[in-house]
């Protein structure tokens, strides 16, 4: 008989690349749905510039803050893109783990611990973010709208955007029995609320002071500031940008926390 | 005795107020075939998860492979083969990456997961599904896959939580089958079920829970002996008569049981108490007699019956 020393030793291999097995699935499983992930990463933008460069702007010829319009909301769209393809990997993919597949618990069985699907999940999602935002920042470079030297920085600002909305919503989905129609209302009530208010196509200066909060609790409205500064070089307070980026890694690392804890809790109990 | 491979001293899970399993123990020794009988909700499940090492148990002592599964629980699963209740296989992956990636959490690396993976593909008689999607595969054949992920890592011992439950006669012969096989290589199984024919089929040895705790302890044959008699005797006589004729009959046969839909007499010679009943004038519309199973030993022993 093998003994208990003996077993441990051996565990080795999965205690130590447990995380990067679990990213491998992620990666195998997205093959399926590789086509959708490549049609809407290249057709986002797309759609997006030739609406707002072409379309939009013509309304404003005299630009926003000293840029033409088109300099001025390439990085909104970009990290508002990003980010919610974040609120949509924190939800679904997350609950059907525990609910509809259960893939989390036959994950659970092997040597892989808890906070090793949730790395794996993660490290998965930042690769997935990072190739999503790398061909948007391609399209928006192309239209001209983004210059190069500084602004590749947009990606893993829009990773960090993106995990500082998808951690919080994967803490949640992750002890949510059901869906019942939570996932539909985040969507409106605060996916979408979050777009229109976080001064994606206009300064967060026009919305009515009153409604300016939503903004400053809004990661989508740290991320975009952050992309301006590092894509045209919008001019505000060094402590305001400290803060964009504190918001964001707050957010990210507190909703990570989170998950991890409501992983552990769902498939130990 | 050799180490026993599993060690459960007075072992409790509790959820809230709810105790789902009380105070149970037994040893499992290596290579034995060890099965927890009971009805739904009895404890069985719970119990195999904390064998598992996936669900923290509240109080008492257990060791598996000589570990403590709330200490090191990721050690323990390297060893185990897990067939889980419900499938919960890989739907967005063909058949054979179900195994790869299955093999790879062991931290198997590709070349040794491709070739395991087939090998239990044909153990498994899928083989010609090896491409195939998921979703499309008929009951057996989901079962028998996850059997076939299940011995990717060439467990010590499987877990297997009511192996059968939801299949039809023929896949479920051929699961047994399969796991039969396993059982003579050596391999140790612990299997929940709550069909006494597969109990039987299956198990060298069994535990009957029920409401969380053990009532009986034993071999299949040694439960019947201990619980029941050689011979149950089935009269049926219509559920508005059955109790009135169990009272003028209760002389016959070592016991009864009286059933809405029928009388259970229990005796060491069925035929000779139906001749005697008969002989008394009460003809029953049917009658049977069978040898006594687990079935018996629980109605004996809880006065339900297993499957309600």
């Amino acid at each position: 008989m093998t003994s208990p020393s003996e077993i441990t030793a051996k565990a080795t291999n999965p205690r130590r690349w447990g995380w990067w097995y679990i990213t491998e699935l992620r990666l195998r499983e997205m093959r399926g749905y590789l086509s959708y992930v490549i049609t809407s990463s290249f057709g986002n933008p797309i759609i997006y510039l030739l609406a707002l460069g072409v379309g939009l702007s013509s309304l404003v010829p005299q630009g926003i803050d000293g840029v033409p319009f088109l300099v001025f909301v390439a990085p909104a769209i970009l990290m508002s893109t990003i980010l919610s393809v974040g609120a949509e990997e924190g939800m679904y993919p997350v609950l059907s783990g525990f609910k509809w597949h259960k893939i989390f618990f036959a994950i659970h069985a092997t040597p892989i611990t808890p906070g090793q699907i949730v790395a794996g999940f993660f490290v998965h999602l930042a690769i997935r973010f990072g190739f999503t935002a790398g061909v948007f920042f391609l399209a928006i470079l192309a239209f001209g709208a983004v210059p190069l030297s500084t602004g590749w920085l947009m990606i893993p600002i829009a990773i960090l955007g993106a995990f500082a909305i998808m951690t919080p919503l994967a803490a949640y989905a992750a002890q949510l029995e059901d869906d019942t129609g939570q996932f539909a209302l985040i969507q409106r009530m605060v996916v979408m609320p979050m777009f229109l208010f976080s001064g994606t196509f206009f300064p967060i200066s026009e919305i009515p002071d009153w409604l300016e909060w939503v903004a400053w609790i809004s990661p989508l409205w740290h991320a975009s500031q952050l992309g301006r500064v590092v894509s045209y070089g919008t001019v505000e307070p060094i402590w305001l940008t400290i803060l964009h980026f504190v918001v964001l890694v707050a957010f990210a690392f507190v909703g990570a926390v989170l998950t991890r804890r409501a992983f552990i809790k769902r498939l130990t109990r | 005795m050799p180490e026993p491979v599993i060690h459960a001293n007075n072992i409790v899970k509790k959820y809230d107020d709810f105790v789902a399993v009380n105070g149970i123990s037994f040893e499992v020794a290596r290579g034995e075939s060890f099965g927890l009988l009971g009805p739904n909700g009895a404890g069985k499940s719970t119990t195999m998860k904390m064998i598992a090492a996936v669900s923290t148990r509240t109080s008492g002592e257990l060791t598996v492979l000589g570990l403590d599964p709330n200490t090191d629980g990721p050690a323990i699963r390297s060893q185990l083969g897990v067939v889980p209740q419900e499938d919960n296989l890989d739907q967005e992956l063909r058949v054979r990456e179900n195994l790869i990636t299955y093999g790879r959490f062991f931290g198997m690396s590709h070349a040794e997961c491709g070739k395991r993976a087939d090998e239990l593909l044909e153990f498994a008689q899928l083989s010609d599904r090896a491409k195939a999607k998921v979703e499309p595969l008929s009951g057996g054949m989901k079962r028998r896959l996850t059997i076939a992920r299940s011995l990717m890592n060439d467990p010590q011992m499987l877990l297997l939580d009511e192996p059968t439950t939801g299949l039809d006669p023929q896949a479920r012969h051929i699961l047994w089958d399969r796991l039969f096989r396993l059982k003579e290589n050596g391999t140790t199984l612990v299997l929940t079920t709550h069909y006494m024919d597969e109990a039987e089929q299956l198990s060298d040895r069994i535990i009957v829970v029920d409401k969380g705790e053990i009532m009986a302890e034993g071999s299949p044959a040694y439960l019947i002996r201990t619980y029941s008699t050689r011979e149950v005797l089935e009269v049926r006589y219509g559920s508005d008569k059955n109790a009135a004729v169990a009272k003028k009959i209760a002389d016959v046969g070592e016991r009864q049981e009286i059933l809405p839909d029928r009388i259970l007499i229990y005796s060491a010679d069925g035929e000779r108490d139906l001749a005697e009943i008969t002989s008394r004038g009460h003809h029953p519309t049917t009658s049977l007699v069978r040898r006594s199973s687990l079935e018996d030993v629980f109605l004996r022993l809880t006065g339900r019956s297993l499957v309600e």
